[in-house]
């Protein structure tokens, strides 16, 4: 029995270990090497940096966040419609799909510049990026999830006098919840990819902006500083959209729940 | 006397059927109003297509089918069905699956909102009748599968249709609770006295529960024999080891044995 509980003490804190195991070799590294701040700052000069610039830094990745939100917001609403509109008619998924499948394949990073010439630098392209780069995962999931009704299922409603209205609204939409949920983690990490990307190219805000002025700068202890406050922000998101996804959908956790 | 289904006739041939063949062929089957029909058959020989023809889901190429009086132009409403899966949605409690084809089937729909007591009622006697009661608020997900399977036989019954179409609902079953299954199923009918149409591929089942069973011929389906079973009700699962018994199932043996050599 001890040596359980201390095997599950060990576990509990093996996140922790290898995260600050992690920096400390870094830092040991470095300073071993004698490598130039220019190539990779050590942890502690990057803390220095995250300190020294945290007035900007936290600006910027409120402005990064929103642009990320609005953006996958929009994904939200668009990916669902989209998605029902695909899962609902059979039509429209054969139609659609494969121009789905190609404008998805154009890396987004090329649908940039076309965004500054349509809408100049500012916050439009940031949110449009991270639209168009994470809508792609929530249609996909939301038509998968209605397109996969088990046919009794259809066949007891229909049977009954059931529109196709009726079956997507009573069996479709909740079945889909689960992968729609599932869905927007991928989106959102997406997303967040979309912005930062657009604010490197076309803003004047934005953490992107902020490593693109740093980068010209030279200033590296700032550019990985900015890394570290996009991580932290990217894992701020994706765990909401977990916490989100485990709230709404716990019924089809069961397996998890059980063995819990 | 009319028959209450009556299949006359009938030629089906799937829209989606690669090879264009049909499913039956110059099918012809009529059942009583209250009565229990059994249909048996070799496997893939159609019996599904029969379900499918009688409560609406697909539309005979040649050939009329009449349920209840009318023509089949359209799913016919007064039908329940349960399959060999039980086919519940995770996301609802046991009561609230059984409350769903209220919430589809005129004239529960638009009564269910104001009248749901009454309706929550009906549901839970039903379950207790199944041997569920008190189970209702528990997901589908949480029961058992026999148990699923009594609360799919509920939700089939809960608007009190007048045909009950049962797909093999035992198939996937143990043997005990099969048996189980197969006294509520019997009890229910004496009760309320719907007419059954049930799809089986146990020759026992069929003996045991129907009035007449009817052999399907290998694909295409069509019938090629029709047995009452004289057997006075109620049935005891006893009556299985009696001669009379064993020589229907028999004698039913022997049909789909011939049925299977003609393939």
């Amino acid at each position: 029995m001890h040596a359980k509980r201390r095997r599950r003490a060990l576990l509990a804190a093996a996140p922790w270990m290898f995260t600050i195991g992690f920096f400390v070799l870094w830092e040991i590294l470095v300073r071993v090497t004698g490598m130039s701040t220019f190539v990779l700052p050590a942890p502690s000069v990057i803390a220095e940096a995250l300190w020294q610039f945290r007035g900007p830094l936290s600006l910027h990745s409120f402005h990064t966040a929103w642009m990320t939100l609005a953006g996958f917001v929009i994904a939200v609403v668009f990916g669902l419609l989209l998605g029902m509109a695909l899962g609902a008619s059979r039509l429209v998924h054969a139609g659609s799909y494969p121009l789905l499948v190609g404008f998805n394949a154009i890396p987004k990073v090329a649908v940039v510049p076309i965004l500054v010439i349509w809408f100049g630098v500012g916050w439009l392209p940031p949110v449009l990026t991270a639209f168009l780069i994470s809508f792609f995962p929530i249609v996909v999931n939301v038509a998968t999830g209605l397109a996969t009704i088990e046919p009794e299922t259809e066949d007891v409603l229909r049977a009954l006098g059931a529109s196709k209205r009726d079956i997507i609204v009573k069996v479709g939409i909740p079945r889909a919840m689960p992968y729609f949920f599932g869905s927007l983690k991928v989106a959102i990490t997406l997303a967040f990819v979309g912005s930062v990307i657009a604010e490197y190219n076309a803003s004047n805000f934005g953490v992107g902006n902020l490593m693109a002025r740093a980068s010209a700068d030279f200033n590296v202890p700032l550019l990985f500083a900015a890394l570290i406050a996009l991580a932290v922000l990217g894992v701020i998101m994706y765990a909401a959209t977990a916490i989100v996804e485990k709230r709404m959908t716990g019924w089809a956790q069961r397996s998890q729940m059980a063995s819990a | 006397m009319q028959a209450f289904v009556d299949i006359h006739d009938v030629t089906h041939i799937y829209s989606g059927a690669e090879d264009g063949a049909p499913a039956v062929e110059h099918m012809t089957l009529a059942v009583r109003e209250g009565e229990f029909a059994a249909i048996v058959g070799p496997s893939g020989c159609g019996k599904s297509t029969v379900m499918k023809l009688a409560t609406g889901l697909q539309f005979p190429a040649k050939g009329t089918v009449v349920v209840g009086g009318e023509e089949v132009t359209k799913p016919v409403k007064l039908a329940g069905m349960a399959f060999q899966n039980p086919v519940m949605l995770p996301w609802r409690t046991t009561l609230d699956n059984l409350l769903l084809p209220l919430e589809i089937v005129q004239p529960h729909r638009s009564r269910l909102r104001r009248h749901k007591a009454e309706y929550v009622a009906r549901a839970e006697h039903l379950l207790a009748e199944v041997g569920l009661a008190g189970q209702g608020a528990k997901f589908p997900w949480q029961l058992s599968g026999g148990m699923q399977q009594r609360a799919s036989l509920c939700r089939a019954l809960i608007h009190e249709p007048k045909l009950l179409m049962l797909d093999e609902p035992f198939g996937a079953l143990d043997a005990f609770t099969r048996e189980e299954l197969w006294c509520i199923i019997r009890d229910l009918h004496a009760e309320q006295g719907f007419t059954v149409i049930l799809v089986t591929h146990d020759l026992r089942e069929a003996v045991f529960l129907a009035d007449r069973v009817f052999c399907m011929s290998a694909r295409p389906g069509r019938i090629i024999a029709e047995r009452h079973v004289d057997l006075p009700r109620p049935r005891d699962l006893e009556i299985m080891y009696t001669a009379a018994f064993t020589d229907i199932v028999h004698e039913l043996r022997g049909h789909i044995a011939d049925a299977r050599q003609a393939a």
